[in-house]
């Protein structure tokens, strides 16, 4: 669906709002991680509120578009948007990772329902979709809806996920669209040093897929991206997102230690501001 | 005597008795679940005979998915066709799944509670010439500390083929242990089945079991035949056969354990963390009696013939009788 430039400012106005609800409620949890959610902001934010089939009140309905999260370490941004776009209260996002939340450090699907699917350890998440999609083949489901995976590019070091690409490459699993959140970091260091992925995109290719690379924060371009992805028809496909980690705290971008840490109350305090301050205006 | 009540095959004792893979029931009855709900899927690692998958995949070609060899997939995509409404099975050795995949399955199948029954072939020292690498004896205890997940262990084809049926209907996650080897047929269609109900097929012919034997999988055979013999040697005993480790039938487990005071377990697993301990944790909560186990001593398998292998590593009709005579002599 063509996104006019009205849409997008408002897309940006939203990823602002979820961009300091993550940092908020990291600094309340005093744990968990920051660099992975405030890249992939931009991401979500255009699936939750432009791209999905979903409806915020009705989790559950049968025929909504499925959004497996494999990476599970960055669910404060799953968890935000999904509060941002009515799923339950964003008041709520306070209680993350504290005794009795609904918001488990990772998510958990017996504490809150409307995730697809329990995830944390690495690796998981790309198995999964591609089991959905080859259910939706047998039902003749694979025209109607599309399985989205959202997964990191480090987790590309477990062979599960070869193993899932190869599955889903020899199925022609056209109704699966995975997104890899190349933002080149995990907790070691930069992925190149840690264990090469390049040439990434190759190497889908190589398994039978049809990949997009694409900036993982212009909206125009990703909801192009997104497009092209959803028109093929042969073949599962996958975008390759470059992202920023940490993206929108300029003193935190591209900086792996940020991987796996919050924002002290200090740091969060600079961090909201900064995000105030570039807050876009909505014309009226 | 047998259990008048149960109608289990009355060739158990002769030397012809019928002979038939667990796992060939396991293929019969996956076919079978597959016929009454098309919901039933199954995927399989590059090992559709072996794990009898076959019946199966020629019947229902498009439910069927084989993944290579590739364990850890293999559990996750089924997760994923549970997700949309699927009732996956999964085969492969139960070395592989749930040797290798198991954190997989602990997530994405258990934790995250979607329905898969994972069917785990070639179980136990049995394998026999394959080897160690090969040899499952680890599998009780790994899938029964997962917590949601149910764990089938049954004593023949028959009951497997029951029990498979059974596993595509329940709601849990569930593991179903087989063996490859041909193994005598114990019990009959007509035998009552109960998942999680454990039975009796030998008791004596009259008054009470000096000594309970709790048995799991094809061992049971050995049990019975040392039943048989001890009772000529004075020594009166009941068999129970416990298929369903997890659920476990605590109810006639001490029912058993109040009668005889002395009960004796036998496997083809590590004695940790197998079926006897879970009878054990049962018992010592309940209704502490002492407790002789039957099974592997923290080894390793090895190259054999089945049978060479189940007295090498103490798992005979002698050890069982041996076992026996240690429990009664600690009898309190």
């Amino acid at each position: 669906m063509y996104l006019t430039e009205e849409k997008i400012k408002k897309l940006e106005i939203k990823a602002n709002d979820i961009r300091q609800s993550i940092i908020e409620m990291l600094v309340e949890a005093g744990s968990g991680h920051t660099a992975g959610p405030l890249g992939m902001t931009d991401i979500f934010t255009l699936f939750y509120f432009h791209i999905l089939k979903h409806d915020p009140k009705n989790p559950l309905w049968e025929e909504r578009d499925r959004l497996v999260l494999s990476n599970g370490h960055i669910c404060p941004v799953l968890y935000a948007t999904m509060a941002h776009s009515g799923y339950f209260p964003v008041e709520e996002l306070k209680t993350l990772r504290k005794f009795g939340t609904r918001l488990q450090g990772h998510p958990h699907r017996e504490y809150l329902p409307f995730v697809e699917n329990s995830s944390g350890p690495l690796g998981a998440g790309l198995s999964q979709a591609v089991g959905m999609a080859l259910s939706d083949r047998i039902d003749g489901q694979d025209k109607e809806r599309f399985i989205y995976c959202f997964m990191s590019d480090g987790e590309h070091d477990e062979g599960n996920i070869w193993e899932g690409i190869m599955l889903a490459g020899k199925n022609k699993l056209r109704n699966l669209i995975a997104i890899v959140d190349r933002n080149n970091i995990q907790i070691d260091g930069n992925t190149e040093d840690v264990m090469p992925l390049e040439p990434i995109a190759d190497k889908w290719r190589a398994f039978n897929w049809h990949v997009i690379e694409v900036g993982g924060h212009d909206f125009r371009a990703l909801n192009e991206a997104v497009e092209e992805a959803q028109a093929i028809a042969e073949k599962p496909i996958v975008i390759i997102a470059h992202t920023i980690p940490g993206k929108g705290v300029r003193s935190w971008e591209r900086d792996y230690k940020w991987h796996g840490k919050p924002p002290t109350k200090e740091e969060g305090e600079m961090a909201l501001k900064e995000l105030k301050d570039n807050r876009p205006i909505q014309n009226a | 005597m047998l259990n008048p009540e149960l109608k289990l095959n009355p060739k158990i004792f002769n030397n012809d008795v019928e002979q038939i893979p667990i796992r060939k029931g396991f293929g019969q009855g996956l076919l079978f679940a597959g016929e009454q709900n098309k919901n039933v899927v199954a995927l399989c690692g590059d090992l559709t005979e072996s794990t009898q998958m076959h019946f199966f995949k020629e019947k229902f070609p498009e439910r069927f998915i084989e993944v290579g060899v590739a364990e850890q997939n293999l559990v996750t995509t089924a997760s994923g066709m549970s997700a949309m409404g699927k009732i996956p099975f999964v085969s492969s050795y139960a070395m592989f799944s749930p040797g290798r995949n198991w954190e997989q399955i602990r997530t994405t199948i258990a934790y995250n509670d979607r329905k898969v029954v994972i069917a785990g072939s070639h179980a136990g020292v049995s394998v026999g010439p394959d080897g160690g690498t090969h040899q499952a004896i680890e599998d009780i205890a790994l899938m029964r500390v997962m917590p949601n997940m149910d764990v089938f262990s049954p004593c023949d084809s028959i009951e497997a083929k029951k029990g498979t049926m059974v596993l595509a209907k329940t709601k849990s996650p569930a593991y179903i242990r087989l063996a490859r080897e041909k193994t005598p047929v114990i019990t009959t269609e007509e035998t009552p089945f109960e998942i999680n109900k454990a039975q009796i097929f030998w008791m004596p012919d009259v008054g009470l079991a000096d000594v309970g034997i709790i048995a799991t999988g094809a061992l049971i055979h050995r049990a019975l035949l040392a039943a048989k013999e001890l009772e000529k040697e004075g020594i009166k005993t009941k068999v129970m056969n416990l298929c369903s480790i997890k659920p476990i039938d605590e109810d006639s487990i001490l029912k058993l354990a109040k009668e005889t005071k002395a009960l004796v377990t036998v496997e083809e697993h590590q004695i940790a963390g197998g079926m006897g301990s879970a009878v054990a944790e049962v018992v010592a909560q309940n209704y502490p009696v002492p407790i002789e186990f039957v099974g592997v001593h923290d080894r390793f398998g090895q190259s054999g013939t089945p049978d060479e292998l189940i007295e090498h590593y103490g798992m005979g009709k002698d050890s069982i009788k041996e076992a026996v005579k240690k429990v009664l002599s600690r009898k309190i």
